[in-house]
């Protein structure tokens, strides 16, 4: 009993941190997601150094399950967009969010959500490239 | 709970500037946070039955610094099966950690949530199965690499 009592007041406790943390990423990305949305076709150039740098940031400040990056990636590649950008774009969706960075901190260390983030925005171009270069090979 | 209250603030701001945008984005925002209710619900639930059930011990065990090689494997099996957006699984991996979870083993949980085998039909639709067998290959292998580096840099700040 004691448990479940003490158990019950940790959970309410993380949900009181949680929350507004949560409504306040989700207001943000509401308010960001339509303008990124309908820039996206017009900002890839076609240029194999940029692009996948635009890709990674572009997807850095998306997020939410990675089916929803599938979705927007399948709809920009339809667009014209090529393939590397798009790999570089949701690999960043689901592994770097500028907007969550608040989130994460709060919950696993300011320091540790930094330097995830940033290792994660350069990987996100390092595996867009081994990728298509290894998909070309097969 | 200040960025909750600097957020709403910069609604009510913009509101005079551009009202059909910010409408839009708050009805946009209403709709996303009904929708994800029911996850909420369900994280708060596990994370309830983590506070009760899951003694600090077992974590250690099976995901702690005693972990080992299972508790790798344990972990990149977890991200493939437990979908959902990060705002739902940072509070419960924040549960994590304090019951002693590894940095190395967090980092590859959301390193490899673009490996999820419900999702995976959906990226060979739209990608082919070549394309999502390699990306899933790396993704995998990159995973596990940021794990070894986010835990070496960890310890060393």
């Amino acid at each position: 009993m004691q448990d479940i009592r003490s158990s019950l007041r940790k959970t309410f406790q993380s949900i009181q941190a949680s929350l507004p943390i949560l409504m306040g990423v989700l207001l943000v990305l509401s308010i960001l997601n339509p303008l990124f949305k309908e820039y996206y076709p017009k900002i890839f150039t076609g240029n194999y150094l940029v692009d996948p740098l635009i890709g990674t940031i572009a997807g850095s400040f998306s997020f939410g399950i990675p089916i929803a990056s599938y979705v927007v990636g399948g709809e920009l590649l339809k667009e014209g967009v090529s393939l590397l950008v798009v790999t570089a774009f949701i690999f960043s969706w689901t592994t770097v969010g500028i907007p969550m960075i608040f989130l994460e901190s709060a919950h696993l260390g300011k320091r540790f959500a930094f330097m995830r983030n940033a290792l994660n925005f350069f990987l996100a171009i390092l595996i867009a490239m081994l990728t298509t270069i290894t998909l070309r090979i097969f | 709970m200040m960025f909750f209250l600097a957020i709403t603030f910069l609604y009510g701001v913009l509101f005079f500037a551009t009202p059909t945008l910010v409408s839009a984005a708050f009805q946009d925002f209403l709709k996303t946070f009904l929708s994800i209710l029911p996850i909420l619900a369900f994280v708060f639930f596990i994370m309830f039955l983590n506070n009760v059930f899951v003694k600090p011990e077992a974590i250690g065990k099976h995901l702690g610094h005693d972990s080992g090689l299972r508790g790798w494997l344990y972990t990149l099996l977890a991200s493939m099966v437990i979908s959902g957006p990060p705002y739902v699984l940072f509070p419960l991996l924040g549960e994590l950690k304090d019951h002693g979870m590894k940095y190395s083993l967090i980092t590859v949980f959301l390193n490899n949530r673009n490996v999820q085998l419900t999702f995976l039909p959906v990226m060979a639709y739209y990608f082919g199965w070549g394309f999502s067998l390699i990306f899933a290959f790396y993704v995998v292998i990159f995973a596990i690499f940021s794990g070894i580096v986010m835990e070496k840099l960890v310890k060393m700040s």
